[in-house]
């Protein structure tokens, strides 16, 4: 474990001292910002357009940056030679995978928290729902579970939710909660990616191969994924079963984007199903960091 | 004495596609044997199989037949690793990195405590002569700078053997000094050094013993003043007549 951590450290390390993240964020905010500031819309409808391009922005960002990462670590520590004083020390194959996967997701995590707080300060700010954007930055760090939020709701009772009625209480709750669930899927999402990804990286040497082909997978699952099986039902017969199987074969990242909620102020998923959504994305996460290991195990590293 | 390292019979094919067969043989039948606290010089032309072998001690590429182990333990598992410092033969290492923050890493790979490591990587970069830089980010060193964060790296858990590829190519003759200053330093202090080299001159003022291999294949190994005497000629010569090598006009 200790081996995995300090792997990771240096991925996320890697990650903050290149400037990719900066620059999709102040891309993405600049952009949402700008958005903002023309009111070509009626005042409802400027907040909902405003939240749609800015998480859609979010995603692609973040998608951005996952694929970015994850598809570079392994080929570039090959091309660069880095791999070989690292593998030269009792570091097994697959701590090296696990600290690669961990570094890349934890530093998603992080870029996804920022973007997620910049999200909320913008969509309250224009006059979204009953929750100010300091109770939501207060909330959003206690990314806990539905207990700690209680909890933190109750330490704040004295400053300003006890001045709302019950049914705005409620109403706070559950935008905080909706943005809470979006952020921890995007997360998970980005989980299963970031390993499918690795997976691609080791089964595909070329770093720019990899990376577009994992883009354009991962895209196309998110567009046509959900459709897969009725495309299928169209076509002919081998055609139509190697389809259907790829629909129950492919993960459905998908199922993991709840931005609509957010955007319609739709009531939060139960609990219940985002904890099937969880163990959905850590039983593919899993997968793919299997095979990822596997097909990598006996690699000869050379050049 | 001890032995060290210990290779049988190991051979390593690689896939090819310039080759008919469709194979090429890099390493055939080798048999080596590094004993403790010994130099031991590793000889070879460019091609013959010197990184291959070291590839193969380090777990980088596996043996398509034979045997390799390190301290008595087969090379496949990690644990092999423990002892030993490996420095490859070109190497980058993290760029964003500093040259303290890279050791650390290393540090902590092999679990050493934080104080203990601090004193190290004081010692080692002082050592290499890179105190003046070390919070530097490696992308701003010069080769030679980025070769002496290699030897301090392979350093850092102060290993008993130490493989080092072709540690001196690609340096200047003051650089080269160093190097082998630093190899003899190493010996005295009980440690055993591997190293692949096809500079005769220095093999001959470091080693305690040599291996001369060709085309994968071991063509000599003892020690130099032995082999001086069995093939009555010096060093060089042995090595051109071992590799196969016409002088020209001659015989
Ligand atoms: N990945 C590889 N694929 C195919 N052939 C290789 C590979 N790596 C090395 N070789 C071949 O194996 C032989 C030995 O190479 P190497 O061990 O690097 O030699 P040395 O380090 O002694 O110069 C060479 O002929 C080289 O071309
Ligand atoms: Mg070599």
């Amino acid at each position: 474990m200790n081996n995995v951590m300090a792997i990771s450290g240096i991925v996320v390390k890697e990650l903050y001292r290149r400037k990719d993240f900066y620059v999709l964020f102040v891309l993405t905010a600049l952009i949402t910002l700008l958005l903002g500031s023309v009111s070509f819309f009626n005042d409802a409808k400027i907040v909902r357009y405003l939240k749609e391009v800015c998480l859609l922005l979010i995603w692609i960002s973040s998608l951005v940056i996952a694929i970015g990462t994850a598809a570079r670590q392994i080929p570039a520590e090959r091309e660069s030679r880095t791999i070989f004083p690292l593998l030269a020390k009792p570091v097994t194959r697959g701590q090296f995978i696990m600290g690669k996967f961990l570094g890349c997701w934890l530093a998603c995590g992080v870029a996804l928290a920022v973007f997620y707080l910049f999200f909320g300060v913008v969509s309250e700010s224009r006059g979204g729902r009953n929750a100010s954007s300091a109770e939501l930055s207060s909330a959003a760090a206690t990314v806990g579970t539905e207990a700690a939020n209680q909890v933190d709701d109750h330490d704040h009772a004295g400053d300003g939710i006890e001045h709302h009625d019950e049914h705005a209480v409620l109403g706070h709750r559950s935008v905080v909660m909706n943005y809470v669930q979006a952020l921890w899927l995007h997360w998970m999402m980005l989980g299963v990616v970031t390993a499918m990804v690795l997976l691609g990286s080791v089964v595909l040497s070329a770093p720019s191969v990899s990376v577009t082909i994992s883009f354009i997978g991962i895209v196309g699952i998110l567009l046509l994924g959900e459709h897969l099986n009725k495309v299928a039902l169209r076509q002919p017969q081998p055609l139509q079963a190697i389809l259907y199987t790829g629909y129950f074969l492919i993960p459905h990242l998908e199922w993991f984007d709840i931005r609509d909620r957010v955007i319609y102020d739709q009531p939060p998923i139960p609990f219940a199903d985002g904890g099937l959504a969880t163990l959905y994305a850590i039983a593919y996460t899993g997968l793919f960091l299997f095979l990822t290991w596997f097909v990598f195990r006996r690699k000869a590293l050379t050049l | 004495m001890s032995v060290i390292l210990k290779t049988e019979k190991l051979r390593v094919e690689y896939a090819s596609r310039e080759l008919s067969s469709g194979i090429k043989v890099a390493l055939n039948g080798l048999d080596l044997e590094v004993r403790a606290g010994e130099v031991f010089g590793f000889l070879g032309p460019n091609g013959a199989g010197k990184t291959t072998t070291m590839n193969v001690l380090l777990g980088f590429v596996h043996a398509t037949s034979g045997e390799a182990r390190l301290f008595g333990v087969d090379v496949r598992e990690p644990i092999a690793r423990q002892r030993i410092g490996y420095l490859p033969e070109l190497t980058y290492y993290y760029k964003f990195l500093t040259a303290e923050e890279l050791l650390r890493f290393y540090a902590r790979i092999f679990g050493i405590a934080r104080e203990e490591a601090d004193r190290r990587i004081d010692a080692l970069l002082k050592l290499v002569e890179l105190e003046h830089a070390r919070s530097r980010s490696i992308k701003t060193y010069s080769k030679g700078m980025q070769q002496r964060v290699g030897l301090a790296q392979a350093l850092i858990n102060n290993p008993d053997l130490l493989i080092l590829d072709e540690p001196t190519s690609g340096l200047d003759p003051l650089g080269r000094m160093k190097v082998r200053e630093i190899i003899q330093r190493l010996k005295s202090e009980g440690k055993t050094v591997f190293f692949s080299s096809h500079e005769l001159g220095e093999a001959e003022t470091v080693c305690d013993r040599v291996a001369i291999i060709s085309q994968g294949e071991l063509k000599a190994q003892g020690k130099v003043s032995d082999l001086v005497a069995q093939y009555q000629c010096d060093l060089e010569r042995l090595f051109l007549k071992l590799i196969g090598y016409q002088p020209q006009g001659a015989s």
